[in-house]
């Protein structure tokens, strides 16, 4: 397998990198950490006439909290989430998230960035940026750009609304507040595999433990990373029994568009998403009320 | 060193001597078919099939031809010209090289592109154009015999217009029936389907060669990915017409075959065409894609089976009827006299009083193959359903699948023991084998705790596997690949100093042979397997040979050597008896020394006796000290084992989490017991693998799903459990070291104790079979329906 | 499609070379230098038979660029041993009988060493995780960790003299 040919750039600034993208359009592919990109050119699925590679842009790798943000630069590898302490102790979701991704050789070079702008349903990040309710910085020739993570997928798979000449430079995710909690559960065929299914769940309680804040995002279950909607209305405000789990699970299920697949029958990745919504808002209370952090 | 008294450190038998191989592979030294590099070579890529099925209206290549660096396109047509669209499978069928008029399944070959680089060579092969007209599809095989099923071979001119390609049956009909009417009314009769999906052996180096043509002397060399290179070179001067003594095969370093490079492929005669029509030498390596879509798949057995027993589980009859998928082209391994291999092996470690074994093989729009995965020859398909027919006798009298076992184990004092359906077997001692696992797991405590969770509402199961294998083919007389019979061979040459080499007709794939193959040598000559080199795989040098596959190499290979180490061990006898002035019969030999009863001191060193076979050697002998033996064995091998695998059940997702799995394995002599607990780990992941992971599925239009490592999932060292060993030792009293050969019994072995013991988790609301890869979709199915499923 | 001058340096090697955009690093390894100890085996980026060091960090070196690596330090097995010596996850991989066949061996290797590197002690279970991305056919796996323990015991050991570093090999 063999990638036909193309011409490549490598950017030696974020400023480099848009005026490439700006004169190439269309026609040019981002090469982040190449993990998704190399292998669809060697299947011939994507034949960009240049790839503008942004790996020398070590300063969009980061990983920092400031004023009540964590700030991560979109070419943050996988396995610096990974292993990060301030990751591990403060957002433990984003760890889960990471260490289910591929494989630890795949996650020194595969970027964070580059998982949300591939846009692909499988990819286990956009889940859980949904649930965090993360907002993206895009950078293009006329600046940055804010947007919400949920206007940043599109209704189509692979299809995100940067423009041809922007870069997504950062993703911006709130610091936990008090009684915040997250997990993310992923159910896979082998270690390493895109999800079968996998549910991203992020919550805040009140002292009652009632729920003031909650996110809910599913992989794989649907042409596109899913937002079930429904499912965190249903918690808002309610206390968070094993009734109210059960509940909001089931709807999260409904909110699931599987398609039959290798990854097996529709009718049990949507039975999973409820399994995998119920385990991950158990452990989200847990993490949220000073449980176990994993 | 060579007249220590001590004498030299013997690694024979029963060592676990490093591997001499391991030198070169560390160091990434290997020597590997794409690691060869010819001046002036080019690079082949395949055209294949987008369908399944369909008829070629057109090929251009002329684009293709316009891309930079692209030497030639060959198309079918080109070879139709040549006569060598066509050549013969292992089967005795035709398949065709690359596809003239009609392509039969998808990805099949199409056209060979030639180019100067790999990277041109994908661009040419992307720039053909072909124009398909698709046809009808047949996928599932139970359609293929429908009156109305397409025909899918209209070149077999010679046969009636169906797709079946042979209906075989073996055992005694009449009284196996007699067996089950009987049992309908006075005892028990068990009757259950199963599948056995198509997987592919996928090692992690894919097939691939390189054909040098010297023009000058009209010599061709093949490098190849090749698990039989004699056997090759006598199908390439078949097929090419070239002279054989003008072919040579050499078979380097290979990275796993497991029956995949047993066969010859398209790409290896399209390559050779190339070297032959550019005078180039012409490299072609498949890549991931292509070998698991059209290279020898396994398996693919669709099962009825049906035991008769009395009341109290003694079984009478065992009674079978498959249908097998063989794919477009009968391209199966197996000896010519029994095309559905050693199948017959069926009613396994038991004492059947009757069997009858039917089979149906039918063509479909699938890739061709059939091939021995790790496998002697379906013994796996005979075993899993032998294995899981017990445990559903078990459940129906209500006994434990041990109990069950022990009570119909053909006895040890039995052996030899002729089966109902005609194979003499060796040795064994089933019991021993089972009764050693169940006390090495904790059998009884198990159950114990089984039970307790039950009762807690945890699923776990414990499954039971107490395979018999049948490896070593040959007898010639009765094995044969390709109508050369199944012998095995080894030359042996010492050299004035002492040291030796060997050359062997088998060939090795990670099996180890450079080391335990110098063990046996040093064994029988009393030296150091240091001093031994071992070669292989050179068919201009090595002694004609079968190859590796079904385990024979210890069985056929292994005696070989050791029959031809004991004929220089003869000679070395007379030498020595010369140089001492005594006769032969006063000489007593111990390892690397012949010396005169009763005077230990005055002796020969097998060294001292080497050197003197040149330098000093009796008139009445010929000078030197070789031997080469041809070894025709006198019957197979039965190695054995019991197998028991603990299993728990995740009630929200149905996962099967295998927590133990205990392998008591018994192949007779063990020459290095590092090696053969090696392989039995390598196997057992390959038994595994089946189980619950792997197989090559297609979706009603022939398209094949699983075609690359992202979807056809090997196990990782994460779903691989820490295989736990064990052995009991009973040595084959025909084999010349009393070895049975092991390589390939976990893979048989294993994948039904895995699902005995998911099935045995469910057995108490009534579940009694679910096929293979046992998904966790397959396993969730179950629970939701039984009312099971809880997050 | 553009052509590339790169310059790498591979076991403390110098090389350079014109490579096509296209080029996949492990082709040109294999190809171009001739460094054929490490391997292809598939190509979705699965099996890890290609897996070196790049900058100290393991990658597939089948989903890399070639021109990707211009700059850059790398290690493939051909680097493992120092001065006549193995590495102790080569001596591993011989003493706990880690290899069959040999293909996956380079790939395993490097990305044991990655692993190492990063975690010096690690569990069972760690070991597996870590060469998750590493597909072996023959082994079982069984011994693969054994023998990723043999090294990592003897790099923990204190060192008798001091091998020079080199271009970054050998794994501390
Ligand atoms: C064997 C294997 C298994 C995998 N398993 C998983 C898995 O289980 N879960 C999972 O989530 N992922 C998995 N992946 C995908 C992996 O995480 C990818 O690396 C990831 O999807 C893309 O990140 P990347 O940095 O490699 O991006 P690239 O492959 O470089 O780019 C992907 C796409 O995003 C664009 N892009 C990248 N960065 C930017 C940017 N900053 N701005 C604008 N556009 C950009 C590129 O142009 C391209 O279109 C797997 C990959 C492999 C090879
Ligand atoms: S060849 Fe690179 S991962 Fe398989
Ligand atoms: S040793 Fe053969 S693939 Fe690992």
């Amino acid at each position: 397998m063999i990638p036909g040919p193309f011409d490549y750039q490598v950017a030696g600034s974020v400023a480099e990198a848009i005026a490439l993208l700006d004169r190439y359009g269309a026609d040019a592919k981002v090469l982040a950490g190449g993990h998704s990109l190399i292998p669809l050119l060697r299947f011939r699925l994507a034949s960009p006439a240049v790839l503008v590679d942004i790996n020398r842009l070590r300063d969009l790798e980061y990983i920092q909290e400031a004023d009540g943000v964590l700030h991560l630069g979109a070419l943050t590898r996988e396995v610096e989430l990974e292993t990060s302490d301030l990751i591990r102790r403060r957002y433990p979701i984003l760890a889960d998230t990471a260490r289910v991704i591929a494989d630890p050789v795949v996650r020194n070079w595969a970027t964070v960035g580059g998982n949300l702008a591939h846009a692909d349903p499988a990819n286990d990040h956009p889940a859980t940026m949904l649930a965090l309710g993360a907002q993206l910085v895009a950078t293009g020739p006329a600046g940055q750009r804010l947007m919400a993570i949920e206007n940043f997928f599109t209704d189509s798979s692979f299809e995100t609304t940067l423009q041809p000449n922007e870069l997504l430079t950062e993703i911006r995710i709130p610091a936990p507040s008090e009684r915040s909690g997250g997990a993310y559960l992923k159910l896979e065929r082998k270690v390493g595999d895109y999800a079968i299914a996998g549910v991203a769940v992020y919550l805040t309680l009140d002292g009652n433990d009632h729920v003031t804040y909650a996110g809910i995002g599913l992989t794989n279950v649907g042409p596109t990373p899913i937002k079930a909607r429904a499912a965190e209305q249903l918690l808002l405000g309610r206390p968070l029994e094993e009734a109210v789990i059960a509940q909001a699970a089931r709807q999260a299920a409904a909110e699931a568009q599987p398609v039959s697949d290798l990854r097996g029958p529709a009718d049990y990745k949507r039975a999973m998403v409820e399994t995998l919504t119920i385990r991950a808002l158990r452990l989200a209370r847990s993490r949220a009320t000073g449980g176990a952090s994993r | 060193m060579t007249t220590s008294s001590a004498g030299p450190h013997v690694h024979g038998l029963g060592e676990p001597y490093k591997r001499k191989e391991d030198a070169r592979f560390i160091r990434g030294k290997g020597n590997y078919v794409d690691d060869i590099q010819l001046p002036g070579m080019l690079y082949g890529d395949i055209v294949r099939s987008p369908y399944a099925h369909a008829l070629i209206k057109s090929i251009d290549t002329s684009k293709a031809l316009q891309v930079p660096g692209v030497v030639a396109v060959i198309t079918g047509k080109d070879l139709e010209a040549a006569g060598l669209a066509w050549m013969p499978t292992l089967s005795g069928d035709s398949e065709a090289v690359l596809a003239v008029d009609r392509v039969l399944y998808q990805m099949q070959e199409v056209a060979f592109v030639v180019a100067e680089s790999r990277y041109a060579a994908a661009d040419g092969a992307a720039a053909v154009e072909v124009d398909y007209e698709p046809l009808p599809v047949v996928v599932d095989p139970h359609k293929a015999l429908a009156p109305d099923a397409p025909l899918l071979r209209p070149d077999k001119k010679d046969r009636q217009p169906t797709n079946q390609i042979y209906h075989w049956e073996t055992g005694d009909r009449a009284a196996t029936d007699a067996a089950f009417a009987e049992a309908e009314q006075n005892g028990i009769v068990v009757r259950q389907d199963m599948y056995i999906p198509r997987i592919h052996p996928a090692p992690i180096e894919t097939c691939g060669c390189v054909a040098d043509y010297n023009t000058a002397t009209g010599k061709l060399t093949v490098w190849m990915t090749s698990q039989a290179p004699h056997a090759h070179r006598t199908l390439f001067a078949i097929v090419s017409g070239l002279p054989e003594h003008r072919i040579r095969i050499i078979s380097p370093d290979v990275g796993g075959g497991f029956g995949n490079k047993v066969p010859v492929y398209p790409g290896y005669v399209c390559a050779v065409v190339a070297a032959l029509k550019t005078g180039r030498p012409v490299k072609w390596i498949e890549d991931r894609t292509e070998n698991l879509t059209s290279t020898g798949f396994a398996r693919d057995y669709h099962i009825h089976a049906e035991i008769a027993a009395d009341k109290d589980g003694t079984v009478k009859a065992l009674r079978v009827y498959t249908l097998a998928d063989h794919g477009a082209f009968d391209a199966a391994a197996q000896p010519t006299k029994f095309p559905a291999g050693l199948f017959h092996i069926c009613t396994g470690s038991y004492d059947f009083k009757h069997a009858h074994v039917a089979v149906d093989a039918v063509h479909t729009n699938k890739a061709p193959g059939g091939i021995a995965y790790r496998c002697s020859f379906r013994v796996t398909e005979a075993s899993y359903l032998i294995e899981r027919m017990m445990d559903t006798l078990a459940r129906e009298v209500g006994k434990d699948p041990a109990e069950i076992r022990l009570q119909n184990f053909i006895k040890p004092e039995a052996f030899p023991y002729r089966s109902a359906l005609g194979w003499t077997y060796d040795s064994g001692n089933y019991e021993g084998a089972l009764r050693l696992a169940m006390e090495k797991i904790g059998y009884e405590e198990l159950r114990r705790e089984q039970a307790e969770r039950r009762a807690r509402g945890e699923l776990m199961g414990i499954g039971i596997s107490s395979f018999t294998e049948i490896v070593g083919a040959g007898p010639g007389k009765h094995f044969d690949i390709a109508g050369i019979q199944m012998f095995d061979s080894c030359e042996i040459r010492v050299h004035p100093t002492g040291k030796v080499l060997a050359r062997i007709g088998v060939q090795t794939q990670g099996q180890g042979h450079e080391t335990t193959f110098a063990q046996i040598i040093a064994a029988e000559l009393g030296i150091s397997p240091d001093d031994v080199d071992v070669e292989h795989g050179d068919t201009d040098t090595a002694p004609y040979g079968l190859g590796t596959y079904a385990s024979r190499s210890t069985p056929v290979g292994g005696a070989a050597t050791a029959v031809a180490a004991r004929k220089i061990r003869d000679k070395a006898r007379k030498i020595a008896a010369y140089l001492l002035e005594v006769g032969e019969e006063d000489l007593e030999w111990e390892p690397g020394r012949f010396y005169v009863r009763g005077s230990p001191s005055k002796g020969k060193t097998i060294q001292e006796i080497a050197f003197a076979a040149y330098t000093n050697c009796p008139p009445y002998l010929e000078p030197g000290l070789e031997a080469v033996n041809y070894y025709d064995p006198p019957n197979l091998t039965y190695p054995f084992g019991s197998y028991i695998c603990v299993v728990d059940i995740d009630r929200g997702t149905g996962e099967v989490h295998i927590r133990r799995f205990l392998a008591v394995d018994d192949c007779g002599t063990v020459i290095n017991p590092m090696i053969v607990e090696g392989q039995i780990h390598g196997g057992l992941t390959q038994g595994l693998a089946p189980a619950l992971y792997e197989q090559l599925a297609y979706d009603e239009n022939g398209n094949v799903l699983g075609s690359n490592f992202q979807d056809y999932l090997i196990p990782t060292a994460v779903e691989t459990p820490r295989w736990e060993t064990a052995r009991t030792v009973t040595p084959s009293p025909h084999h010349p070291i009393g070895a049975k050969g092991v390589g390939e019994s976990p893979t048989v072995g294993a994948p039904q104790a895995i699902a005995n013991a998911v099935v045995d988790a469910l057995a108490h609301v009534g579940v009694r079979h679910i096929d293979i890869p046992i998904t966790p979709w397959k396993v969730w199915a179950i629970l939701k329906e039984k009312g099971l499923a809880t997050a | 499609m553009s052509i590339h001058h790169i310059h790498v340096t591979i076991n403390g090697k110098h090389y350079e070379g014109d490579v096509e955009a296209r080029t996949l690093l492990v082709h040109w390894l294999r190809d171009s230098l001739r460094l054929t100890g490490t391997h292809i085996g598939c190509d979705t980026s699965s099996c890890g038979a290609c897996t070196i060091l790049v900058d100290g960090k393991a990658v597939k070196s089948c989903t890399m660029l070639a021109v990707q690596a211009d700059g850059r330090e790398l290690l493939t097995v051909e680097g493992l041993e120092q001065n006549g010596k193995l590495h102790p996850l080569q001596e591993g991989f011989h003493v706990e009988h880690a290899l069959q066949c040999g293909y996956c061996t380079p790939g395993m290797m490097m990305a044991a060493l990655a692993l190492l590197k990063r975690n010096p002690s690690p569990s069972e279970q760690e070991i597996r995780e870590g060469i998750s991305g590493n597909l072996c056919r023959c082994t079982g796996y069984v011994n693969i960790v054994k023998a990723i323990q043999y090294a990592a015991q003897k790099l923990r050991e204190p060192q008798p003299e001091q091998v020079p570093a080199g271009s970054g090999g050998g794994g501390e």
